[in-house]
């Protein structure tokens, strides 16, 4: 148990700890997928007994960055496309902390595309959720990264002529050690697959389907989905970077043809997080950083011994 | 005997002219002079123009001074296309044709006559006969390919330097013995020596000789950079994110090679807004953290830094100044990026702004922004230059015997946080409208019991809570802005002042302001100016937001004109003051540079003459005058 916070204390843990004082109607509209994620969220945390102190959400920018406003906990709602660099050090200061990091499609692809692939690349151990609606949602109804091609918006009124990116591809090649796909039309799955995302002791990356009744018209543009681990068409091993790859590349191709693909598409359990890597090559210190302010015994070093070099 | 020896060595990028002059200045300040290095380099790893001044002298040292006295010519060794032998352009002789203009009456010059021909330099017998220099030719670089390896001729050089001012090359061999080892050290013996015995051989003409001092107490040689990355180690500062820029990159090294071995965290990331993040989330986790960049750097961290201003993040950012817009100029030093660094980021600034005008104050200075930082929870920005960033001072080493500081700041325990107020829900009120005086409201750390609160970017409610309401709105702005009159109090309540007041003529008439780097230059014309009888003195400021308004106010009422010095084109510093006191302006003319080379103390007497006597400023300066004149 660390020597200045409450983390370690386990007890069991009610949903309703999960909700702040706040409702989410407040930004999200009625039938809006984002609902589904603050559920599923509250749901995987409730069944891990995670206290509401010990958990760090950090999210971005959009309609999904209000997730830390509607979720009880310490939250970091900051800007856009920048939740994992910030997210990613507060767990490098308090590894004690249980760091998820949220942000849309845009905010996540988009703006923070690079901050995506290094901290894959890093494999951080987090969990980071992507509300993946296929639209700008707060800034009403632009093309986004993962919109279709041939996407019409007030911003691209004759068709967007980009594919979409390809995110589950995109993390698996970056070095994100579990990916998964999950919707909030399919509360179950999403909880699960969040339970798991969050035990892994890794950079966890889950593009999280998210219906949009505003600005993508269809309301049940994910229904219906297909379960890859519940359904034999679809055999293939989720610890096999290859197969895992092959499978990714189906459901991102079919994906705009009506064949939604869920579930675990890859997970490599035992690769070291980034943390127990730096630790193994004397770049980060056992005890949490943090902790080191609140330990009056910490013996401080002071720069007067390292100016012998400058004598 | 003179009084001084200003030597300067100047070569190609990459052939260790950089190394060498440094373990040179080492070896003067273990002979007890006072020194100071000059550094002037192109953008290039290798090849191309590049120099080293070292101004040694038996009386503290403040500024590289007017031109130089001794000259070590070792040519460009990358300027030759290793196939055909050939050179590019004139780079060969430009150790030669780069230097002459600035070297003093009756100086000397080395160079190396195995890569450097005279007879292409223009005009190089009637100059030497005009300025009364002393030439010594060496085969530098036969000598080190004989003995050992070409690129030796430095060692060599070295060896040729001692023998002609009659210096004792003890200190040399010894810093060289700790440097390396084996056979690399022996050649390199071998070779000091024997350079140092064919010079001794020679008949001198000159009558430079190494002055001799000593020192009262054990010295350290440290760059301006190297002082801030200890002032943030000893300030308990254990988390660095960066992304290499020139020069921040000196800091960042150094942060980097020492944070591990004293517990902390080093981060080379993506990009120079992930570095700014990860400042951001570390600190809010709890952790004294810092990043920094140079202006185009520091410009993708605008939007992180908003973010730490708005969710009163403490954090330190390192901004070293170079020449700009865009990539500018990379090597050469500036002061334009003073207007940048305050306001940069949208709406209303609230963050402290620090500039250190030398290594002292680097170090004492970024102690200074991280009290601020962590007491006031906003960001403190260090705000130096490319020309503080690089060179070489000697420092007291009893200056630096103090203790780290662990203290967070107004960060509560969780016996403090349950007796807190929080809001009916449960939520710790973080950011409580009326905590007092000060603006601050103490915070909890993520993981603590009973701390529970959102950090939004949005405008928030004391709980965190985005909202829109325009009471809560101007209760907490005002709250915030409070802060920087807090830090203005407390800063002015401070036993030493941060700004460095000049005054060898008391109650002078005119007085010259300056900022940041281009402190110690300005004290050195000043007392030119003061042996000449004029009645000036001068302040250099440090404090650029919230500005030391009332050391500012009190020296311009003090004096009849004054004359504002600073390395940019828009006198953005003047500016400043303007702004900030909303007077005097028919008082202060300007004296501006920005040819990429830093201010001389010839070139700041020369614009003082222009408000004193009407004569003309340097060639390479420009002079505003007053808006009353």
């Amino acid at each position: 148990m660390s020597a200045f916070n409450a983390i370690g204390e386990e007890r069991e843990v009610e949903r309703d700890e999960y909700t702040p004082g706040i409702e989410p109607q407040a930004t999200w509209c009625p039938g809006c997928g984002d609902f589904g994620v603050l559920k599923a969220l509250k749901g995987a945390m409730a069944d891990l007994g995670k206290d509401p102190e010990e958990i760090l959400l950090a999210t971005g920018i959009g309609c999904s960055g209000k997730l830390s406003s509607y979720f009880e906990s310490y939250g970091l709602h900051t800007i856009h496309g920048r939740a994992l660099p910030i997210a990613r050090a507060a767990k490098l200061a308090n590894p004690d902390l249980e760091v998820v990091a949220a942000g849309g499609d845009g905010d996540g692809y988009g703006i923070g595309g690079n901050h995506f692939m290094h901290t894959a690349r890093e494999n951080h151990d987090m969990t980071y959720i992507v509300f993946n609606n296929e639209i700008f949602g707060l800034t009403k109804g632009q093309t986004s990264p993962t919109s279709p091609k041939g996407h019409k918006s007030k911003t691209q009124p004759h068709g967007s002529a980009k594919s979409p990116i390809r995110p589950l591809s995109l993390a698996l090649t970056s070095g994100a050690s579990y990916v998964a796909r999950t919707a909030a039309v399919n509360p179950n799955q999403a909880q699960e697959i969040l339970v798991e995302a969050i035990e892994h002791d890794g950079f966890a990356h889950i593009d999280f389907l998210t219906q949009c009744p505003t600005w993508n018209k269809d309301a049940k543009q994910y229904v219906p989905y297909i379960d890859v681990q519940q359904d034999d068409d679809y055999e293939f091993d989720v610890s096999d970077r290859e197969e895992a790859a092959r499978m990714m590349q189906k459901t991102e191709a079919s994906l705009y043809e009506g064949e939604v693909l869920t579930g675990r598409f890859y997970h490599e359990a035992d690769r070291p997080s980034y943390g127990e890597e730096k630790r193994q090559v004397g770049e980060m210190p056992d005890e949490p950083l943090a902790e080191r302010y609140h330990d009056d015994d910490y013996e401080w070093e002071r720069s007067y011994d390292l100016l012998d070099a400058h004598k | 005997m003179s009084e001084e020896l200003v030597w300067r060595i100047a070569g190609g990028s990459g052939d260790g002219i950089d190394s060498t002059s440094q373990n040179f200045t080492k070896a003067l300040m273990r002979s007890g002079l006072h020194v100071f290095t000059h550094r002037h380099y192109p953008s290039r790893i290798r090849g191309g123009h590049t120099y080293v001044e070292i101004r040694a002298s038996p009386e503290p040292v403040r500024s590289r001074g007017d031109g130089y006295n001794f000259l070590l010519a070792l040519g460009d060794s990358f300027a030759r296309n290793p196939q055909e032998e050939a050179y590019y352009g004139t780079e060969e002789i430009k150790p030669l044709t780069e230097n002459l203009d600035d070297l003093r009456e009756g100086g000397v010059i080395v160079y190396d006559e195995g890569l450097i021909d005279v007879e292409d330099v223009p005009d190089f017998e009637a100059r030497v006969e005009e300025n009364d220099w002393h030439v010594y030719p060496l085969d530098l670089r036969s000598l080190a390919r004989e003995k050992g390896r070409e690129v030796m001729r430095n060692t060599a050089g070295v060896g040729a330097t001692g023998a002609l001012l009659e210096y004792d090359l003890g200190h040399i061999e010894d810093l060289m013995a700790d440097a390396m080892s084996g056979e690399v050290l022996e050649t390199n013996l071998e070779i000091l020596e024997a350079a140092y015995q064919q010079v001794d051989d020679l008949e001198f003409s000159h009558d430079l000789r190494m002055p001799e001092g000593s020192h009262d107490s054990e010295q350290v040689l440290l760059s301006g950079s190297n002082a801030i990355a200890y002032g943030a180690l000893d300030e308990g500062c254990r988390f660095i994110s960066g992304y290499p820029m020139t020069p921040w990159t000196e800091v960042f090294t150094l942060m980097a090679q020492h944070l591990p071995e004293v517990g902390g965290i080093s981060e080379q990331v993506e990009d120079e807004i992930a570095a700014a993040a990860l400042a951001l989330g570390a600190s809010h986790a709890g952790v004294k953290a810092m990043s920094g960049s140079s202006g185009g750097g520091f410009a993708l961290m605008s939007e992180p830094l908003g973010l730490a201003e708005m969710t009163e993040t403490p954090v330190v950012l390192v901004e070293a100044m170079r020449a700009g817009p865009s990539t500018g100029m990379p090597t050469k030093p500036e002061q334009a990026d003073l207007e940048h660094v305050l306001y940069t980021s949208q709406g209303d600034s609230n963050r402290v702004v620090l500039a250190p005008g030398n290594v002292r104050e680097a170090y004492e200075q970024t102690r200074t922004a991280f009290q601020l930082a962590y007491d006031y929870q906003l960001p403190a920005i260090v705000l130096y230059d490319q020309k503080l960033s690089g060179e070489l001072r000697n420092v007291d080493e009893s200056f630096f015997d103090r203790e780290p500081n662990a203290d967070l700041g107004a960060t509560l325990s969780e016996d403090e946080i349950a007796e807190a107020a929080h809001h009916a829900s449960g939520k710790f009120q973080r950011f409580k409208h009326d905590p007092g005086e000060n603006g601050v409201s103490p915070r909890s750390l993520p993981g603590q019991k009973g701390g529970r609160f959102l950090a939004t970017g949005n405008e928030h409610t004391p709980e965190g809570h985005i909202s829109e309401d325009p009471d809560n709105r101007v209760a907490q702005l005002e709250r915030r802005m409070r802060k920087l009159e807090a830090i203005r109090e407390e800063l002015d309540g401070r036993e030493e002042s941060h700004q460095t007041l000049h005054a060898p003529v008391e109650d002078a008439d005119y007085g010259i302001l300056t900022f940041g780097s281009q402190q110690g230059t300005v004290e050195e014309a000043v007392d030119r100016l003061a042996a000449d009888g004029h009645s000036v003195k001068s302040l250099g400021v440090s404090e650029m937001m919230p500005l030391a308004e009332a050391e500012v106010t009190a020296f311009l009422e003090s004096v009849e004109e004054a004359l504002v010095v600073e390395m940019n084109g828009s006198a953005q510093f003047r500016g400043l003051i303007q702004k900030e006191l909303g007077r005097f302006g028919p008082k202060m003319n300007s004296l501006l540079k920005y040819n990429g080379n830093p201010f001389e103390p010839a070139e700041v007497v020369e614009g003082f003459e222009t408000i004193v006597d009407g004569d003309e400023p340097a060639p390479t300066t420009r002079f505003v005058p007053a808006a009353g004149d």
